[in-house]
């Protein structure tokens, strides 16, 4: 066969390419040159080896962070996931009722991170925000700006608040794309509402939930905004998630070397627990 | 043991999805609900299964009034046009499900399940899960599902529209076996004539929410009622011509084809009804008609050939044995079987014994 040669091709190739390199290559290779080198400024640099690597894997403040990661993620998955198929089980299926729904469930997506820092921070101060007084008022002894355990409650409320909708309205739309006659038939044989959920709409819904666990993961787990706008972190480093500790030592401490070999191994993180996820995943499907 | 439909009908707001329909099914036969998508067998089906309850009317099971009693108490099994099957059971719990819920204890589950699986030709795949399996395969393990239960009442609802031609061909011959010796009622969901004929048995025909015939299919399709039976019995269509019958002769009133009808008309304009596979390119039958026309289009599938052509301000149909090609414009010549004509009045009521 013969094949055209047009090199012009190359010129519709060219703006991606050079898209992603300012978004993506060229700033990911300064963190990695970084990694691997001490800075005073003015543009020296003095090659130091594996040397940032070695000390963030030992040191006892990345051992901490992370474990507060890992937590947070764990307890965020347990509690969105089910949540949102459950609220995506009972949202009407016809009707007025669906687009009320759909809106009112994609509201808390639309809002900026930040802002959704700073409301929730307002709604929980301990003096004047309706969830803080309120809970006071009820006799609890409510501070998330001084107790670990009440920032750690309103910080997962305030999460479950924002992301369980994107679980609902994936779960939502996998709910829907079972064909009627799956209940029919299900109902002919008489099976039980739980036998219907398990075996017909689990199984339907698998690749959705799929990729709701996945966003749900990454974004959890790389965590910055709102626990920055609502704690600082804090109190002390009670809420000082993986991120939230990498830019206090980047840019408070202005140790850029430590930072950026720490960015390097919290990118392999995720990376690893993406890919591990996704092919077991992938794996079960060709299976079944 | 008979299915009964009394006065039922089925409004859904202001749309009348059924109108009052009655109908009677009896023991050990297949029945054929034979109309095009929208016409109301879903939901006549639905409701003869308990699925659905009739906004009026009433279902007899056995002499005894069953509107209201629902679906898992009726002893029902359905199969539908997509692949319904459990996901993440194999093949061999998925023919089981229908009989966990029951009381049959587990050597007589295994026994049951081998044996359909046998019949249906399933006994290699029942360890796969359903995605593994053909389209073919995955509808098999769905009929195996409906068989296992010894059900009264076996409702398909056009089991074969998502297989390719080849297995629809092989699995339409077999679910005539497959019905023979049971003790139950079957209805059987088509848009397709062909299946109707090959399927046997009786048939009912519908249009737009109404039964407009039902008997035994061969005599729905020889003598239909009228003129919409006959056309939702007829694929490809019924070629539809005004006539006049004056005297002896009865003549087309676009054009001078005349024959001399087989029964006795009185003279008045009528409607005649010519099934495709009643013009041919050869002479067929005693009283063959000559008509002129001017080729359309013409088709060629296997060893047949259909071939589009106008006649005055007419489009016709016409269904050869053979392959017959025909240049588009070309004049030709065709013959049609008057003896297989059917006459309607103006009413479009049947006219006459054929």
């Amino acid at each position: 066969m013969n094949k055209t040669v047009n090199q012009k091709a190359w010129f519709f190739v060219i703006p991606v390419f050079v898209l992603v390199a300012f978004n993506a290559i060229i700033p990911l290779m300064t963190v990695v040159n970084y990694a691997f080198q001490e800075t005073f400024g003015n543009n020296q640099f003095m090659w130091e080896g594996t040397r940032w690597f070695k000390q963030i894997l030992i040191s006892e403040r990345f051992h901490a962070a992370l474990g507060r990661q890992v937590l947070f993620t764990l307890i965020i998955l347990a509690i969105q996931i089910p949540l949102g198929i459950f609220i995506a089980l009972n949202m009407p299926k016809e009707g007025l009722g669906v687009p009320i729904c759909l809106v009112l469930m994609s509201m808390p997506l639309l809002i900026p991170w930040n802002v959704v820092g700073a409301m929730w921070n307002i709604f929980a101060l301990p003096d004047i925000g309706f969830l803080g007084h309120s809970l006071n008022a009820l006799g609890f002894d409510y501070n998330f700006t001084q107790q670990s355990g009440d920032a750690w409650f309103t910080t997962i409320l305030m999460d479950v608040w924002h992301w369980t909708s994107l679980v609902v309205l994936l779960s939502y739309a996998g709910l829907r794309s079972i064909q009627p006659a799956y209940y029919q038939a299900a109902e002919i044989d008489g099976a039980t509402r739980w036998a219907v959920f398990r075996h017909i709409e689990l199984p339907k819904m698998k690749k959705v939930l799929t990729i709701a666990i996945l966003l749900r993961f990454m974004d959890s787990f790389m965590i910055y905004t709102e626990p920055f706008v609502l704690t600082g972190g804090g109190p002390g480093n009670a809420t000082a998630f993986l991120s939230i500790d990498l830019v206090k030592m980047a840019l408070g401490q202005f140790d850029l070397g430590p930072a950026a070999a720490m960015s390097l191994i919290y990118f392999f993180i995720v990376l690893t627990v993406c890919w591990v996820f996704y092919n077991l995943m992938m794996r079960n499907e060709s299976n079944s | 043991m008979s299915l009964e439909l009394k006065g039922v009908d089925k409004k859904v707001g202001d749309e009348t999805h059924i109108y009052t329909t009655d109908l009677k099914f009896e023991k050990n036969t297949i029945n054929v609900l034979l109309g095009s998508t929208l016409a109301g067998k879903t939901t006549l089906m639905q409701l003869m299964a308990g699925l659905d309850k009739p906004t009026t009317g009433e279902i007899w099971f056995n002499q005894k009034n069953v509107t209201g009693v629902k679906v898992q108490k009726r002893n029902v099994s359905m199969v539908y046009q997509q692949f319904i099957n459990y996901p993440n059971f194999t093949v061999y719990e998925n023919i089981a499900s229908p009989l966990r819920i029951t009381q049959i204890d587990k050597m007589e589950i295994d026994k049951r399940v081998n044996k359909v699986a046998e019949l249906l030709k399933l006994t290699n795949m029942l360890n796969k899960k359903p995605n593994e399996l053909s389209g073919g395969q995955q509808q098999r393990t769905a009929l195996a599902r409906a068989l296992v239960k010894d059900s009264d009442l076996i409702l398909l609802d056009e089991p074969l529209a998502n297989l390719d031609f080849k297995l629809r061909e092989e699995l339409r011959e077999e679910l005539p076996k497959l019905f023979r010796d049971r003790d139950c009622i079957v209805v059987y969901a088509t848009t397709e004539p062909s299946d109707a004929l090959l399927i046997g048995g009786y048939t009912a025909t519908l249009l737009e929410g109404k039964v407009i015939q039902h008997g035994k299919t061969l005599d729905v399709y020889n003598k239909p009622n009228n003129l919409d039976s006959a056309k939702v019995f007829s694929d490809p269509p019924m070629n539809i011509a005004e006539i006049n019958k004056k005297g002896e002769l009865c003549s087309l009133a676009t054009d001078n084809v005349s024959w001399k009808p087989n029964l006795t008309l009185k003279d008045g304009s009528y409607k005649v009804g010519i099934r495709p596979h009643n013009i041919t390119t050869y002479r067929e039958g005693k009283n063959s008609v000559e008509i002129n026309g001017k080729v359309l289009i013409s088709e060629l599938s296997g060893s047949e050939s259909m071939i589009h052509f106008t006649n005055g301000d007419l489009n016709w149909v016409s269904l050869s044995e053979g392959i017959h090609q025909k240049a588009v414009g070309e004049k030709t010549k065709l013959f049609m079987n008057s003896d297989e004509f059917l006459y309607f009045d103006s009413e479009n009521r049947l006219v006459g014994n054929v």
